[in-house]
């Protein structure tokens, strides 16, 4: 990923002192461009250089799979802490509710390769999204390369088309990261994929051990409903004829209800503001329930500059 | 006692015999079978560019009519293209060769439909247009991927039934080296489209 080639690096054992009259050589080539003629000597010498300053642009080597799986990568920290936060919430609490595991990567630069190509192989190494419906997206952002892709698994290439990804990349993402606002560009193209998935893949949440049955949950749940039992009988036990009492009851158990209800639907439209306070659920920061589940990636998506 | 013994040396030497041939042909079926499904991708996502074409080229045609040389030369390709298909189970070096001749013919076709088009600003601008070229270059992407995926099956395979003991095998069993997708002269590189 980085660049390793130290400026002092000569291929071919030689000492500083060598180097440097190297160096000013290379200079002086420069400076008399008009004039000298390239010996075979100074050529030589420039194609060294050439050839010790271009090792860096290797290929790029795709991360291996991460042991703790969830939603952002930053691996350059382009993004702030509590920003990389509230994407990686909003990107794990859509996955909970629809399967569809969301990836953003951020990179320095692809070291020129073709940054679909690179997405694909790198969302198919991962395995992001589950195995059976390869319902999976990688959203890869080189930033000094000024490039983005949204890489989407087989199974989202029908709904995600090619053409939907790069308008949502021109129209949506493009806009603010030409003010350099990269979270801001990130999280409108969640918000846009969302609205293109919406109301598909209505799924499971995986647990981390698959198939086991949620014991705490359960308890949970069980718990709260004893707690409304024991409110609404000691209103009506106490209250006699006082309805205002009763209503109070009900209004506690809508509260629980809504709230609940509000944890397993979701609607994409809204803006980040509404996602981070309303986390703090069960599953928020604890990165993908069950990780990557194998998802495959064909090579679907798009790509564009900024 | 004495008498058994050869023949329980040649029955063990009969079971790890059959056990050994067992695990081999099973593997290399495996690996078979994973370079012809892979392959069958190659395919579809080739055919999926010719699908894509009809569209394009009745775009093109409504700004540019009069570019019926470039226009025809990309049918003939597609149809070039699409008739020559092979089957999973017929891979060898020459039907790869022709495949690969007949796709490459379409790709050549495709970049110089797609260098004409820069002299139609309006067209440029279509944007029906645009979304075809947004999938055009998807496509060419999935095929490199599924190209490349293809490769690295067949290597496991190929490797599998080159290497001794495995070898002397592969010959009895008929398994046979499958052919890798080399990539064509000078088409490394999708149709570059440039804004």
């Amino acid at each position: 990923m980085q660049y390793s080639v130290k400026s002092n690096q000569c291929s071919v054992g030689c000492t500083p002192n060598t180097y440097s009259s190297m160096h000013n050589a290379y200079i002086t080539l420069f400076e008399k461009k008009a004039t000298t003629t390239f010996t075979a000597f100074k050529k030589l010498l420039l194609l060294l250089l050439i050839f010790t300053t271009s090792i860096g642009f290797a290929q790029f080597d795709i991360p291996e799979k991460p042991k703790f799986q969830t939603s952002v990568y930053d691996y350059i920290n382009l993004l702030h802490p509590s920003q990389k936060d509230n994407l990686e919430r909003k990107l794990v609490k859509y996955s909970d509710t629809t399967s569809t595991q969301i990836v953003v990567a951020i990179i320095n630069s692809t070291n020129g390769e073709d940054i679909n190509y690179l997405g694909a192989q790198w969302g198919e190494k991962w395995g992001i999204g589950q195995d059976n419906k390869d319902n999976g997206i990688l959203i890869l952002l080189a930033k000094n390369d000024r490039r983005i892709a949204i890489n989407t698994g087989y199974g989202i290439e029908y709904l995600l088309t090619d053409a939907l990804s790069k308008r949502i990349i021109e129209r949506d993402i493009i806009p603010y990261f030409k003010q350099n606002n990269y979270f801001g560009g990130l999280n409108r193209g969640a918000d846009a994929i969302f609205e293109v998935l919406n109301g598909e893949y209505k799924g499971s949440r995986q647990q981390n051990s698959s198939g086991e049955f949620p014991v705490g949950l359960v308890v949970m749940l069980l718990f709260i409903f004893f707690i409304i039992l024991i409110s609404i009988s000691k209103n009506r036990r106490g209250g006699g004829g006082n309805r205002g009492n009763r209503t109070d009851g009900t209004s506690i158990l809508d509260a629980i209800i809504l709230s609940n209800m509000g944890r397993g639907s979701y609607r994409g439209s809204s803006g980040s503001s509404g996602w981070g306070s309303s986390g703090g659920g069960w599953s928020s920061g604890g990165g993908f329930g069950g990780g990557f589940g194998g998802g495959s990636f064909g090579g679907g998506g798009a790509s564009g500059g900024w | 006692m004495k008498k058994f013994l050869p023949w329980i040396v040649v029955g063990i030497l009969a079971i790890g015999l059959y056990s050994w041939g067992k695990g081999f042909n099973n593997t290399a079926v495996e690996h078979e079978a994973n370079a012809k499904t892979a392959w069958s991708n190659v395919e579809s996502a080739y055919q999926r560019r010719a699908d894509l074409i009809p569209n394009l080229v009745s775009t093109v045609k409504g700004y540019a009519a009069h570019e019926k040389e470039t226009l025809e030369g990309v049918i003939k390709a597609r149809s070039e293209a699409t008739k020559t298909t092979i089957d999973a189970n017929n891979l060898t070096p020459e039907t790869m060769a022709q495949f690969q001749q007949a796709q490459q013919g379409l790709t050549g076709a495709l970049s110089k439909l797609l260098l004409t088009v820069e002299r139609y600003p309006e067209l440029k601008a279509n944007q029906n247009f645009l979304e075809l070229q947004s999938q055009l270059e998807g496509t060419e992407n999935r095929i490199n991927v599924e190209r490349n995926r293809y490769n690295q099956i067949v290597n496991t395979y190929d490797i599998h039934i080159k290497k001794f003991p495995g070898s002397l095998l592969a010959g009895l069993f008929g398994f046979e080296e499958m052919p890798r997708y080399k990539s064509d002269p000078g088409s490394e590189k999708a149709p570059k489209v440039e804004f």
